[in-house]
């Protein structure tokens, strides 16, 4: 470890989130400040045919889509622009936003509300990946209901199958999951000094900017945002935001006053995107030895009703579908499927933890099958340095795999309890191996973001940091801070670095994609070198720094072939569980993780994030059951959508492993995503192991362990 | 409407207020405490934890009327306080803090717990914390920030 940077500080927001002096959103106080809520949409797929809102009382608006002044448009300015500001004519969702109303008395808004009358006429809505591909109801998207159709080669799999001495075939499926940031989705619009003005819980206040530009028909720097203090985000703040904020824009710019839009949690339940549900079948060559010649996989994620970003997390999904195992000939299809579901979108992990589980999953059905011992197997086929990923690139970096499994084994006791427990004894230890790749996917650094970084030299010899990137609990204001104080020579707090503020910072990109230290970061501590060799004592001088790629990568964005990614995080993670025989239910009876994230800029925020990423990861599991019932989901407030307390899950014994990356800030690499990729296939394994059944899905639910138990 | 009168962290306050206001919207709009958290606003999160005579309680689940003459600690409340500052420099210390939103009702379920227990067992302590939920730190670092506060703080409670 680089002792220097990795030593844990006090992280400098502690104190003023601890003590409620830290203001979010729905904290800040403006005067003449009114409420917005949403009409929405509580038909899947309809026409609407009238909205009948009553006489409005003084002060109170109801806004849409005629709103919209000329110049403006009625899209939501993403990497596509399929979703509307507002529904013009037919909704696609239940949820979807029709109208808005804003007013003083957020009671009277809740009435007013309540009194308009949407008449609708039905049509046939698809739910079902099947229904989707069967074009039910008539397409909903394009001709065929795609928003993405992919096809990956590697070496030449038809080959493989013809010489195959056998074939298994496994279908594995993951369902929805809700961020659930404790802090509900929250934006306020306001004019300042004649410039539209947004404060945001987000992590990307560009996006916003972009989005809000391109409804209104301003130029960007017409608009202005600063990110509120943001109470999590994990995915659920990056586009969503626009969403959000850009009928809140059509409002201010017709009303001329101050409106907030919070919403209440089941809203941000019910309405807001989820992690893409997913469903992966293989069919796998084998030759008589056993060994795997040959891989078919077909990947399929319920995008739900507007396309968001769903073609870049199916990207994730297949660049992860052989994970850290290098079989030789592979073939994949992945699709994104349009459905009337509420859409889907980024979620910590970005598709990865879909096709990470998938492949666990199904390395350890084949090994079931094979009679051979499922670790051993494992490890025959894990990649290393050289090695060639799914896109045809190469593994550039060490891969300290075994070191990590040694460093597992021990910590967990494995081999011991792998020898112990017998299969079905209701006790089990389960195991997954896995990679995330930094940044974002291919060539997006470079032909997408260039994300650019101001520093400045003081004066009074501290320095201010300006990027775009946000704090949103994973520690950046501390990171970031450390990372330019280290290469300038300062201690931590004489560097600054407030909120981002589209006004006053540079484009560094978005708060995403394990991006931020190992991309961004990289860049604040090349800024960082510049501004101490040009910066001379009580002058002030200001230096920038833009992303240029690390050598030797190669891309092509058109066939989606070559280096996907720079360089990847590495984890291990071991999770023991014992079933009750009665009732099905799990409980967990240990946790350990290693992972490799090249240098940890802070270990305990590293450790924290890792921590926190497995718990979440464990929710997904197993507690945190979502299901959409003709386009509805049933579970819709924190009493029916359960996610983990601190009862549910034992301390968590977390280790390190050193392997400093030359383009990553003193040799980081991402975290924020891998930590939790891995919790879901161990703790899915473990349980196989205490059952001696094969588990295919998760949640990994007592109702479903019942059925695999009981046939 | 209707006149409320509580002691609010440590002072008498009188309010008109509608009697089925939620205590949450009182402390937050009316008197600017926005230290309470709303996450849920169903009982369920504990972002919006206060104390009441002593007692941890959801404030977005009391009407306004239900306080009448009871004392009243919120965040704002307890930071000042020799055992608040305790906990918050525990907190730090520890890693209990990420995106933050849950801290201060972690902080008011602090105060509960050591109130009741000043020298709880990790699984006490995981049983004290069980009713505010974190969806960031996985928890091990805020049961780490409370035995610590629980340690450094020893006679305070």
């Amino acid at each position: 470890m680089n002792a220097n940077i990795s030593k844990a500080v006090t992280r400098v927001d502690a104190e003023a989130k601890s003590t409620g002096a830290a203001k979010y959103v729905s904290d800040l106080q403006f005067p003449g400040l009114l409420y917005a809520r949403v009409l929405r949409s509580d038909r899947a797929r309809a026409t609407i045919l009238e909205v009948h809102v009553p006489p409005l009382p003084e002060g109170y608006f109801f806004i849409n889509k005629n709103d919209i002044p000329s110049g403006g448009t009625n899209e939501v300015l993403m990497i596509k622009k399929d979703w509307p500001v507002f529904a013009d004519g037919r909704v696609r969702y239940i949820g979807e936003a029709i109208g808005l109303v804003v007013g003083p008395d957020r009671q009277r808004v809740l009435e007013i509300l309540k009194g308009i009358e949407v008449v609708y006429e039905d049509l046939d809505p698809v739910f079902t990946l099947e229904e989707a591909l069967a074009l039910k109801g008539g397409p909903l998207y394009g001709d065929d209901n795609l928003y993405a159709d992919y096809h990956l080669v590697k070496g030449d799999p038809d080959a493989a199958f013809d010489a195959a001495d056998q074939i298994i075939e496994d279908e594995i499926s993951t369902g929805y999951q809700e961020h659930i940031y404790m802090e509900p989705q929250g934006v306020i619009g306001t004019l300042e000094e004649g410039k539209i003005t947004f404060y945001a819980s987000s992590q990307c206040p560009f996006y916003i900017r972009k989005a809000v530009a391109h409804c209104l028909g301003l130029s960007p720097d017409e608009v202005r945002v600063k990110q509120a203090v943001t109470g999590g985000a994990f995915g659920g703040k990056e586009h969503f935001p626009d969403v959000m904020a850009t009928p809140v824009a059509v409002a201010v710019h017709k009303i001329g006053k101050p409106v907030q839009l919070v919403l209440d949690r089941i809203e941000d339940i019910s309405f807001t995107p989820k992690r893409h549900p997913s469903t992966t079948r293989f069919r796998t060559a084998l030759d008589k030895d056993g060994k795997i010649i040959g891989m078919d996989i077909d990947v399929q994620i319920n995008a739900g009703a507007y396309e968001s970003c769903s073609l870049v997390v199916l990207q994730r999904a297949i660049f992860s579908s052989n994970s850290v195992y290098d079989i030789p000939n592979v073939k994949i299809r992945g699709r994104a499927i349009a459905t009337n579901n509420v859409p889907s979108d980024a979620y910590r992990g970005f598709g990865a933890p879909q096709g990470l589980f998938a492949v666990e999953m199904h390395m350890s059905h084949l090994a079931r099958q094979l009679g051979v011992d499922e670790l051993a197997f494992k490890e025959r086929y894990f990649t290393e340095k050289g090695g060639v990923t799914v896109t045809n690139g190469k593994i550039k970096e060490d891969v300290k795999l075994p070191e990590m499994l040694q460093k597992i084994k021990e910590a967990s006791d494995y081999d011991r309890k792998a020898a112990e427990y017998s299969r079905g004894a209701l006790r089990g230890i389960g195991i997954s191996i896995f990679n995330h790749g930094s940044g974002f996917t291919g060539n997006g650094e470079q032909a997408i973001i260039k994300g650019l970084v101001t520093m400045r030299g003081r004066r009074d010899g501290k320095a201010d940091l300006l990027v775009s990137n946000v704090e949103m609990g994973q520690g950046l204001q501390t990171t970031f801070r450390k990372i330019a104080a280290q290469v300038l020579g300062l201690p931590v707090e004489d560097v600054g670095y407030d909120n981002p503020d589209t006004d006053r910072v540079p484009d560094s990109g978005p708060t995403c994609a394990s991006r931020s230290i190992a991309v961004v970061g990289f860049l604040v501590q090349e800024c960082a070198k510049k501004l101490k060799a040009a910066w001379k004592p009580g002058e002030m001088v200001e230096v920038s720094h833009r992303y240029a790629p690390p050598p030797g990568l190669e891309w092509n964005q058109d066939d989606l072939q070559g280096d996907a990614y720079p360089s990847f995080g590495w984890g291990i993670n071991v999770v023991e569980v014992e079933v009750d025989p009665v009732t099905y239910e799990v409980s967990t009876k240990g946790i350990w993780s290693v992972f490799d994230v090249g240098t940890a800029i802070d270990e305990r925020v590293v450790e924290g994030q890792a921590h926190g990423g497995i718990i979440q990861g464990l929710g997904y599991a197993s507690l945190e059951k979502l299901e959409a019932v003709n386009g509805r989901f049933r579970q819709h407030t924190m009493a029916d959508y359960v996610i983990p307390t601190s009862m549910d899950f034992p301390s968590i014994h977390n280790q390190l492993v050193d392997n400093p990356y030359p383009y990553g800030p003193f040799g980081a690499k991402g975290a924020g995503e891998l930590v939790f990729d891995g919790a879901a296939p161990a703790y899915a394994d473990a349980v196989q192991w205490a059952i001696d059944k094969p588990v295919d899905r998760i949640p990994v639910t007592p109702e479903y362990l019942m059925e695999v138990i009981e046939g | 409407m209707s006149l409320v009168s509580f002691t609010l962290n440590g002072k008498p306050v009188s309010v008109e207020a509608d009697p089925l206001l939620r205590l949450l919207d009182l402390l937050r709009e009316d008197l600017g405490l926005t230290g309470v958290k709303e996450g849920c606003g169903e009982g369920e999160c504990g972002a919006c934890s206060v104390l009441k005579d002593g007692k941890i309680v959801n404030s977005c689940l009391i009407p306004v009327a239900t306080v009448a003459g009871c004392e009243i600690v919120t965040p704002e409340g307890l930071r000042d306080t020799d055992r608040g500052k305790c906990i918050v420099e525990a907190f730090a210390e520890s890693g209990a803090v990420q995106c933050g939103f849950c801290t201060p009702g972690m902080m008011m379920a602090t105060e509960s717990l050591l109130r009741k227990n000043p020298d709880p067992s990790e699984a006490e302590v995981r049983e004290g914390l069980s009713g505010n939920l974190c969806r960031c730190t996985g928890y091990d670092m805020i049961v780490r920030g409370v035995l610590l506060a629980a340690n450094k703080g020893r006679g305070l409670w």
